[in-house]
């Protein structure tokens, strides 16, 4: 079973796009483009000084976060690492609490306390936000058991990347959800780069989709930048483990155009192989070409654009007018309160 | 004589080992091509090769797995973890097999590795990229904790940490990797150059571990720290106007007890600083050693001024750190007794 599954999507845009409706073109465009200005002005605020430590940004894998969600459904968990903005935004959290969080803000998503790697939703069914990388595979685990015992017919997306694919923590899991049959989709984010080591320098073996065969968990390698072939790979998927068969693996072929972090200069790669894939694997350009394809007017695209550049504006301005938080909150959440 | 920052000596102090010792290795998380997130391995694959500096996957628990198993085997690998965060998957190579090997084979077999982690905070990481968990490696009987604070020192000590024959966690204070902190963040970041310790020799020479450095001598009041705080202790005992004693104990396990008791025997105060919070942090352990042998010459009672007993929070870096104005709070305090 896990063999007749393998196969690599990609979408052939002349082929789909009678598939794809307008609403959605322009629902994923908008969702796509509200990540990559987000994080462009969060990287503007880090600069800035407004935003201190760890920031990771998600500019270049939006079509992952965008094409997942499509097929989450009402009740299904999201659990992801550090790299995790994107995800949140992609969720339905709120701009402005995202933002927040990242200056350090009472208004932010988890009142300041936890910063970019560490934020967290209950309402959009978002688990975090973790910065030890790999950890969080394992939870997603515990997420599906959890859906799996209540019989709930909901999902868990667990993510990470290419890096925590090596952590001996991922293996434990796969075998845990397969021999139970949890629904868990694991989606690896393979933007080719852990920190600075490429995965080559640091896997045995590349292809990631195949890290679960010898459990048998099926898998798939899908084109990360299109947001319709990650779409229809997550619906896949998600049936799979909705239906109880059990866990399913989605390797994303993406890209991060920015460093790991904003300190990271990026001396590991040459401008040639970024500049590459921005001009020919853009997720953005993508979609917006289908746009073009589908004859939405130009007017139409730019409406959208200026309603995000709202929204982000309005992020940055709640993000730096938020109080920070009374010296009181760092003794609360600590344990539970009686 | 050269002028280094910590960086500099660190990576000085790996590059004198791998030539001088063919045994020796170091491999982790972007070491290798990439020469580590704060630099401490730049160059040190192009000049040594791919055998003796090399990239490891982002896998902790066999990172430090793997080392053990070397170091039974006669090698003596140095690895690093990106920061002491990330140690705890492998906690449990460290505690139940790198810390007991020699105990269990009744001394036949041991495993000299060294583990080398950047730790602490001031540079808003929050949870996950800011703590000091040198307690729980402090208890577990078998491990050395190592932790410098300044060039001379780091390089000194670490060439003493590869050359020893147990296993050493080897804790960089990453705040002052490019210059000292005093704890007063509103001031200029400073830079290592024209500080005394930053003169390192170019050769190899060690500092050995178990021995305390008396970093300001006094008579009033003891002050004992380590990595960044003691350089946030001696600011804040120049502001205090105090004749305090300053002592970095630059090495937790083993511990040069001696100098500690002969310094609270002639003040009979003290005042211990850590960034780790304070229940069950290493400062419990000294104050609890201290009274044990000074309880009749102390004139106070013993102060500890740590991070509070909280996670890292994001929002909080200078109300959580312990700043020099605990520091001359804990020092008054001491004093008014």
């Amino acid at each position: 079973m896990a063999r007749a599954a393998q196969k690599d999507s990609k979408t052939e845009s002349g082929k789909k796009l009678s598939n794809v409706s307008k609403d959605d073109l322009l629902k994923y465009y908008r969702e796509m483009v509200l990540i990559r200005r987000f994080e462009e002005r969060a990287g503007q605020l880090y600069g800035m000084g407004l935003i201190g430590g760890f920031c990771h940004l998600y500019i270049g894998q939006e079509a992952v976060a965008v094409g997942m969600y499509a097929a989450a459904e009402k009740g299904d968990q999201v659990i992801t690492g550090y790299r995790d903005h994107g995800h949140m935004l992609a969720a339905g959290m709120d701009p402005r609490e995202v933002m927040a969080e990242l200056t350090g803000r009472i208004g932010g998503s988890s009142k300041g306390k936890g910063g970019s790697m560490h934020m967290f939703d209950i309402e959009a069914g978002f688990f975090g936000g973790h910065g030890i990388v790999g950890a969080q595979v394992s939870l997603g685990t515990g997420l599906a058991f959890a859906d799996f015992y209540r019989q709930n017919g909901n999902v868990s997306f667990t993510y990470f990347g290419d890096g925590a694919a090596n952590q001996g923590q991922v293996y434990e899991s796969f075998n845990m959800a397969q021999l139970w049959k949890l629904p868990v989709v694991y989606v690896i984010e393979n933007n080719e780069y852990a920190m600075g080591t490429s995965l080559a320098r640091a896997s045995a073996t590349v292809n990631l989709s195949q890290r679960g065969a010898s459990f048998g968990i099926p898998g798939e390698t899908v084109d990360g930048m299109d947001v319709f072939a990650v779409k229809d790979a997550a619906e896949r998927a998600a049936e799979h483990a909705r239906s109880g068969k059990g866990p399913y693996i989605l390797e994303m072929k993406t890209y991060r155009y920015r460093g790991h972090s904003m300190s990271d200069p990026a001396k590991y790669r040459s401008k040639d192989e970024v500049d590459e894939v921005k001009a020919t694997r853009d997720p953005i350009d993508h979609i917006k070409t289908m746009l073009q394809q589908a004859g939405v007017a130009e007017d139409e695209i730019k409406t959208i654009d200026n309603q995000v550049k709202a929204i982000v504006l309005e992020a940055v301005d709640f993000a730096q007018t938020s109080p920070e938080p009374d010296p009181s909150e760092l003794y609360t959440d600590v344990y539970l309160e009686a | 004589m050269a002028s280094m920052n910590m960086i500099q000596a660190l990576n000085n102090a790996l590059d004198i080992t791998l030539a001088s010792d063919p045994d020796t290795l170091i491999f982790g998380e972007d070491v290798g091509y990439f020469g580590g997130v704060f630099r401490v391995t730049d160059k040190l694959q192009e000049k040594h090769g791919l055998t003796r500096c090399f990239d490891a996957p982002i896998s902790e628990g066999g990172i430090i797995a793997a080392a053990i198993g070397m170091g039974a085997y006669g090698l003596r690998p140095v690895v690093e973890i990106q920061f002491a965060d990330y140690i705890l998957p492998a906690y449990d190579q460290l505690v139940s097999e790198a810390a007991r090997l020699r105990y269990r084979s009744g001394g036949e077999f041991w495993a000299p590795l060294t583990v080398r982690s950047p730790y602490g905070g001031g540079i808003f990481g929050g949870q996950t990229h800011s703590q000091s968990p040198e307690a729980i490696f402090a208890h577990i009987t078998g491990l050395k904790t190592v932790i410098p604070s300044n060039p001379y020192d780091a390089k000194g000590l670490l060439i003493a940490a590869i050359e020893c024959d147990d296993p050493v966690v080897f804790l960089e204070p990453k705040r002052i990797y490019n210059g000292p902190f005093d704890g007063r963040p509103d001031q200029a970041m400073k830079t290592w150059a024209g500080h005394k310790d930053a003169e390192v020799p170019e050769g190899h020479y060690t500092v050995p571990l178990g021995k305390a450095a008396i970093t300001r001598p006094g008579s009033e009041v003891t002050v004992l720290a380590y990595g960044t705080m003691v350089h946030v202790a001696l600011s804040a005992i120049e502001e205090s106007g105090l004749d305090a004693e300053l002592i970095d104990l630059r090495s937790i396990v083993p511990l040069d007890i001696d100098t500690i008791v002969a310094s609270v025997k002639k003040t009979g105060r003290c005042v211990i600083v850590h960034e780790a919070s304070r229940f069950s942090g290493f400062g419990a352990e000294l104050s609890a050693l201290i009274q044990e042998r000074c309880f009749y010459h102390l004139k106070a009672p013993i102060g500890r001024v740590c991070g509070w007993d909280t996670p890292y929070p994001h929002a909080f870096e200078w109300d959580y750190f312990p700043g020099p104005a605990r520091i001359i709070r804990a020092l008054n305090s001491a004093m008014e007794n």
